[in-house]
């Protein structure tokens, strides 16, 4: 009866259907491509702002705040601008519109994991922000300003490891927090409180050692630092050698414990659903 | 084995009873239609069948397995098309949607590329593989969804309101090609509609479903019987006659133009078309003739009518 079998090698094909996805999520998110220039433009001009205003605040300190000397400051600046749209620190709204709308229905009748299929929509999204967005940011800080770059081959893979962590991390928060929707009616309350307070304890606006000392502590204890300001560090060269171990592990500690959360909301929610009507 | 099984399903909502001690059985091949009026159940059996619904008491099982337990199992051997939503992916050409989705059930590229190609022809989706899928009209974007569906070869192929807000040109195309995709595979279908046009065409079985529970179950004619639902003949005679009152086994319903037209009611378990005809025309010159069949609308409405629903 059936001429085309699922195939019998389920080894190489959830790789394969994987990146499908993640070309997918590239693929949609390059269509909007006067919206890449847009965000790239603002991150620029934003960058020279804060390049300055840390650079006036170094001044004013004498020499290094933090452990942060001047090129490092301006490369903390430009990095966080560049990985701005990469990262999704401002979060998503699909997977909450979908339970709204109850097409999340679609996503269960098909045979993959939701949070997988998501997850490679959005690496997808972030590859795509990183080339129209975040390299051009970078180039043009460096244009600019004298920025510290990576000091050795090393510390380049390992931030280019950790930016890819840190695009996991911001995920897989936002993805709990649009699960959410599954319960609450409306969750733009909740979705401004994460980006509050995301944007704060992340280190988009100030490192996070340059934070009081009770404030850094509760920055350390969330997940917050994993989406930006590790791989800012070791980007910028304000951790080496076994900081950057220790760096890498914490942010797979949240990967894990985060996609971990998200599955078992997940599955809560699946069995609370009721997608009425249609 | 039956194809779909359920046994005493039960789904309640908040302040009502979706679905109440439904048992149904459809076996491999059968071509079955769903109705009932809005909120009569349909959906949610639906939704319980593919695992997106947890029932609250009562079995499931498709193709053998409880979605609840193994919604993949069942994902990758029935195609499901909600008329309402889409399974594609709306920024991206049509072209791709299909290439992800073959992915995603994990197809054997070669034939994978054949069973699009197949589908895209006998559903003339050529012109429209390089549009994005937000610029297809209605009837192409459900064209698109049902071979999205069947892209990976199910064994059961369950339809909700696919014809939902189509003209009657697209309907007419999307039944013609159910009709010989199932000739081809013998796919089962599952299909709930409020166009009995598609029943007529699709189905040889109907299951009607009232405040959850089963109140029909069996063939279209004998759905119309049930309910003592009649055919008519409608007779134009050659001249202006007496009303056609003294005719074996059949009712005047009404006589126009002083008898130019008259239409007969009969059962057809008690006499036939033909034998009408003879009884008449052996008495008076008959000019023309038509048969109008029983309005299924109106025997749905008549079976909830007996069942004490308005």
């Amino acid at each position: 009866m059936s001429s085309v079998a699922p195939c019998a090698c389920p080894r190489p094909c959830p790789v394969k259907t994987f990146w499908l996805l993640v070309r997918a999520g590239f693929r949609r998110h390059s269509t909007y491509r006067l919206a890449l220039l847009a965000g790239m433009t603002t991150n620029s001009v934003f960058g020279i702002i804060r390049a300055y205003i840390l650079l006036a605040a170094l001044a004013s300190a004498g020499a290094s705040i933090g452990g942060y000397d001047a090129s490092m400051a301006v490369a903390f600046v430009w990095w966080g601008q560049a990985l701005l749209g990469t990262v999704n620190l401002w979060g998503f709204a699909e997977v909450k519109d979908r339970v709204r709308t109850g097409d999340i229905a679609i996503d269960f009748l098909r045979p993959l994991d939701p949070q997988l299929a998501y997850l490679a929509g959005d690496l997808g999204r972030a590859g795509i922000n990183l080339i129209g967005r975040g390299i051009p940011a970078i180039l043009l800080g460096a244009l600019l300003f004298d920025i510290a770059w990576p000091p050795s081959g090393l510390s380049w893979a390992a931030g280019a490891v950790s930016v890819l962590l840190a695009v996991i991390v911001a995920f897989a928060g936002n993805f709990v927090i649009n699960l959410l929707a599954f319960w609450l009616v409306e969750i733009r309350g909740i979705t401004l409180l994460w980006m509050i307070t995301g944007g704060l304890l992340c280190g988009l606006y100030l490192p996070v050692p340059w934070f009081p000392d009770w404030l850094r502590t509760v920055a350390t204890w969330s997940p917050f630092p994993s989406m930006l300001q590790q791989p800012i560090d070791i980007l910028a060269g304000r951790v080496v050698g076994a900081g950057i171990a220790t760096s890498l592990a914490i942010q797979l500690f949240w990967v894990t414990a985060l996609l971990a959360l998200g599955q078992v909301v997940l599955r809560a929610g699946r069995r609370r659903l009721e997608v009425q009507g249609g | 084995m039956s194809i779909i099984e359920t046994r005493d399903l039960v789904r309640d909502f908040k302040r009502t009873r979706a679905v109440d001690h439904l048992t149904l059985a459809v076996e491999p091949g059968e071509a079955v239609g769903y109705i009932g009026a809005n909120g009569a159940g349909k959906s949610t059996t639906i939704k319980m069948l593919t695992g997106i619904l947890k029932p609250t008491s009562g079995t499931v099982r498709t193709c053998g397995i409880d979605p609840m337990r193994d919604r993949i199992g069942v994902a990758r051997r029935v195609g499901v098309v909600f008329g309402q939503r889409s399974q594609l992916w709306w920024d991206l050409p049509l072209r791709e949607s299909f290439g992800i989705l073959a992915a995603i059930h994990r197809l054997d590229p070669a034939a994978a590329a054949a069973r699009t190609d197949r589908l895209v022809e006998q559903l003339e989706m050529g012109p429209q593989l390089g549009t994005p899928v937000r610029s297809l009209s209605l009837g192409q974007r459900m064209r698109a969804e049902i071979a999205a569906a069947l892209l990976h070869t199910p064994e059961l192929l369950i339809l909700d309101e696919p014809t939902i807000g189509l003209d009657v040109l697209s309907k007419q195309r999307l039944r013609e090609f159910l009709v010989a995709e199932r000739r081809e595979r013998g796919t089962t279908l599952l299909l709930t509609t409020h166009d009995m046009g598609d029943i007529e065409r699709l189905c040889d079985r109907v299951l009607v479903v009232d405040h959850g529970r089963l109140a029909f179950d069996g063939t279209l004619p004998g759905l119309a019987a049930t309910v003592g639902a009649q055919r008519m003949l409608v007779i134009d005679l050659a001249e202006p006659s007496l009303d056609l009152t003294g005719v074996p086994n059949t009712t005047l319903v009404e006589s126009e133009s002083g008898g130019l037209r008259q239409r007969l009611a009969f059962d057809a378990e008690a006499t036939t078309a033909a034998a009408v005809l003879a009884h008449v025309s052996a008495r008076h010159g008959v000019r023309d003739l038509t048969i109008e069949e029983p309005d299924i609308e109106d025997v749905v409405r008549r079976i909830y009518a007996a069942s004490g629903r308005g």
